[in-house]
């Protein structure tokens, strides 16, 4: 493993006590650069150890703690927004704003940009619609863009709204039709729960939004986010298995939904990263939806860098073919063979973008 | 420490380590950079600001590094880099001094969330300061540039911080930047500051950076509460005349200028509500600096002003 003093404070918080400048120095750095000081001043809250940060270091927690807090203001509000503009039509929010609106421990620091949601595909015209009478405007204008996300994604290209700036990605599925996992989506919508009186705002069941991250996680190409997403990860996973039959359930609803090899590498690297204890019968009962050992070892080898804040700090000399490797891998599960050839073709040679 | 008590090498070699770091104000900001130009320009502009320790915590880190392949030899460039991250797309070499001062602003402006900075200059004489709001080329930097080297106090050329909590003005003395003819206009105005040497071609035109009094300098670690909103104008010909503007359309001018209103939510509104309160709110129209001088030395003794 290669060192990071941030993820080795994240697991050891009274670590701190002991800093000196330039830890503090390298800390924040990391936690900038990995978009993680709002979680960061969150767990030394949670630990009573905010009287031991100096005044410097705690300026920036505190900038990065008021940006998360005005940030569930905004996205209450959008969401309101939303709301209004798709009356009657069933929304389940997804990720950060589903972590906001619902309240859970993991909206506690964060900070996202987009506000995600989750519509039937049935639907999907009807709301494209509605939203773009209200105001949020398509943000990819290449055509070959649109055509590629409306043909082989599972979203709609991201809707920006005119004055206010907010972003939508309107989704109708959670991985692309194209990918290796074809969870359902219906099957998702079916098992998702009501947040407002009328039941139209929904946020996925708890196992549903563990697998959700999980497998979001697992297919990224790029892991800007990656330290974040699975503090996310960690955070839920603390929640949610506070219920007893939590694991139990996540085991079936996996199996239900073909999402156990992410389920499997979320929990390996949560344990692995994190020092997560996961209960033995669980990592059994995975163990044979796992890849092969040689695969296995290069996954740990890829992950176990690239899940790292993407910094110098905590680079290696293998970080940068394993975050290659990381991209390689995102862009093979989510799309076959010839559509990969004739995509890349396309943006090397024929896109305006060039 | 101050930069100018260190050597010529100790300064290059530190700039070049990355364990050079400048406190200007509140910030301490770590400087990495191999442009030769830099060490000079840091040593006469910045020379009377402290130096910390290469052990103490930096706020910010600003690296000034070239672009690569043709580029390192052929029409050099400077990228600007917030620790890792590119703050904006890389310049030509020769602006490397005013990159470092547009990142260190917009590093500032993008991070601290506890106060609300509005692009204004602001200037302190007797406990009270003066905001001068203004888009570019209102000639508000011109005007600071004139006051400070008339008794005034620099608190900052570009960055009003406002704190939320209690209302005062955060100093951050720093060079005040000129362009095209204020930067003769001031020369000749105060023929002993000390100015770095021109920069042409920027996208603003010609720039160059005047050194801050070493007073303002000394005494960056005094706040100061705001008595006066001032927004300037300079118009060829006209005399200088200060005409008193409603609260609310201070009010909205003042957010209008800010970089960070809407990331305040609430609290924005309250501080710059608080602040409109607290403050007179005047548009100066001036052309001669001497008449500018002598209107705002009037401020100070303004009868209206009961508390002094």
């Amino acid at each position: 493993m290669v060192d990071c003093l941030l993820l080795e404070t994240l697991i050891s918080p009274s670590r701190i006590k002991e800093f000196s400048a330039m830890e503090w120095d390298l800390v924040i750095r990391q936690g900038r650069r990995s978009n993680t000081l709002g979680r960061f001043y969150r767990v030394m809250s949670s630990h009573q150890l905010i009287e031991f940060i100096p005044e410097s270091p705690l300026r920036h927690l505190h900038w990065a703690h008021i940006s998360a807090e005005r940030q569930v203001v905004s996205v209450r509000a959008e969401v309101e927004c939303i709301k209004k503009a798709l009356p009657g039509v069933a929304i389940i929010l997804l990720k950060g704003a589903a972590y906001v609106v619902a309240k859970l421990p993991a909206a506690e620091g964060r900070i996202f940009s987009d506000i995600d949601l989750l519509v039937a595909k049935d639907q999907l015209t009807d709301v494209e619609n509605a939203l773009m009478a209200h105001g949020w405007v398509s943000m990819i204008t290449d055509i070959y863009d649109q055509r590629y996300y409306r043909k082989w994604g599972h979203e709609l290209p991201p809707l920006r709204h005119l004055r206010r700036n907010t972003v939508i990605d309107v989704h109708h599925g959670i991985l692309p039709p194209t990918a290796v996992a074809r969870p359902d989506p219906l099957k998702l919508i079916l098992g998702s729960v009501a947040l407002s009186a009328d039941k139209d705002l929904r946020i996925l069941a708890p196992v549903d939004m563990f697998l959700h991250s999980a497998t979001h996680l697992f297919y990224e190409g790029e892991l800007q986010h990656g330290l974040r997403d699975l503090v996310d990860l960690s955070v839920l996973l603390q929640d949610f298995s506070r219920e007893v039959t939590f694991f139990d359930d996540l085991l079936n609803r996996a199996k239900q939904l073909g999402l156990e090899r992410p389920l499997f590498y979320a929990l390996r690297y949560l344990h692995l990263i994190l020092k997560i204890d996961i209960p033995q019968h669980v990592v059994n009962n995975l163990s044979r939806s796992g890849p092969s050992s040689l695969l296995l070892r290069v996954m740990d080898g890829m992950y176990q860098r690239g899940l790292l804040p993407d910094h110098a700090s905590c680079n290696d000399r293998y970080t940068k073919i394993a975050r290659i490797g990381i991209y390689v891998r995102g862009t093979w599960l989510r799309m076959p063979r010839l559509i990969l050839f004739r995509h890349l073709f396309h943006k090397a040679f024929l896109s305006a973008n060039n | 420490m101050n930069v100018s008590s260190l050597s010529a090498d100790d300064l290059s070699t530190r700039l070049i380590q990355g364990t050079f770091i400048l406190k200007t104000g509140m910030f301490n900001v770590r400087v990495k950079s191999q442009i030769p130009e830099i060490s000079q320009i840091f040593t006469l502009i910045y020379g009377d600001f402290p130096v910390a320790s290469p052990s103490d915590f930096s706020d910010f880190q600003i690296t000034l590094s070239s672009t690569g392949g043709l580029r390192r030899w052929f029409r050099r460039q400077v990228l600007t880099k917030l620790d890792e991250i590119p703050l904006y797309m890389p310049l030509p070499a020769s602006h490397a001094f005013p990159a470092f001062e547009w990142g260190l602003n917009q590093c500032i402006s993008l991070a601290v969330k506890q106060s609300l900075i509005i692009h204004a200059a602001v200037i302190e004489k007797d406990g009270l300061a003066a905001i001068l709001p203004a888009p570019p080329g209102s000639g508000k930097s011109t005007l600071c540039a004139a006051l400070i080297n008339r008794g005034w106090r620099l608190l900052s050329d570009e960055l009003a911080v406002v704190e939320v909590s209690t209302g005062k003005i955060i100093s951050l003395p720093r060079p005040v930047s000129l362009k095209n003819v204020s930067i003769d206009i001031i020369q000749s105005y105060a023929p002993d500051a000390v100015f770095s040497p021109k920069v042409f071609g920027t996208s603003k035109g010609t720039i160059a950076h005047m050194k801050p009094p070493i007073q303002s300098v000394m005494r960056a670690a005094e706040s100061a509460l705001a008595a006066w909103i001032i927004f300037p104008k300079y118009v060829p010909g006209a005399n200088a005349e200060l005409t008193a503007i409603s609260k609310a359309t201070g009010f909205m001018n003042v957010i209008g200028n800010s970089f960070n209103y809407g990331s305040l939510g609430l609290c924005g509104f309250e501080t710059a509500g608080d602040l409109i309160d607290k403050c007179e709110c005047y548009e100066f129209n001036y052309s001669k600096l001497d008449d500018a001088i002598r209107i705002f030395s009037l401020l100070g003794q303004d009868p209206k002003r009961s508390d002094g």
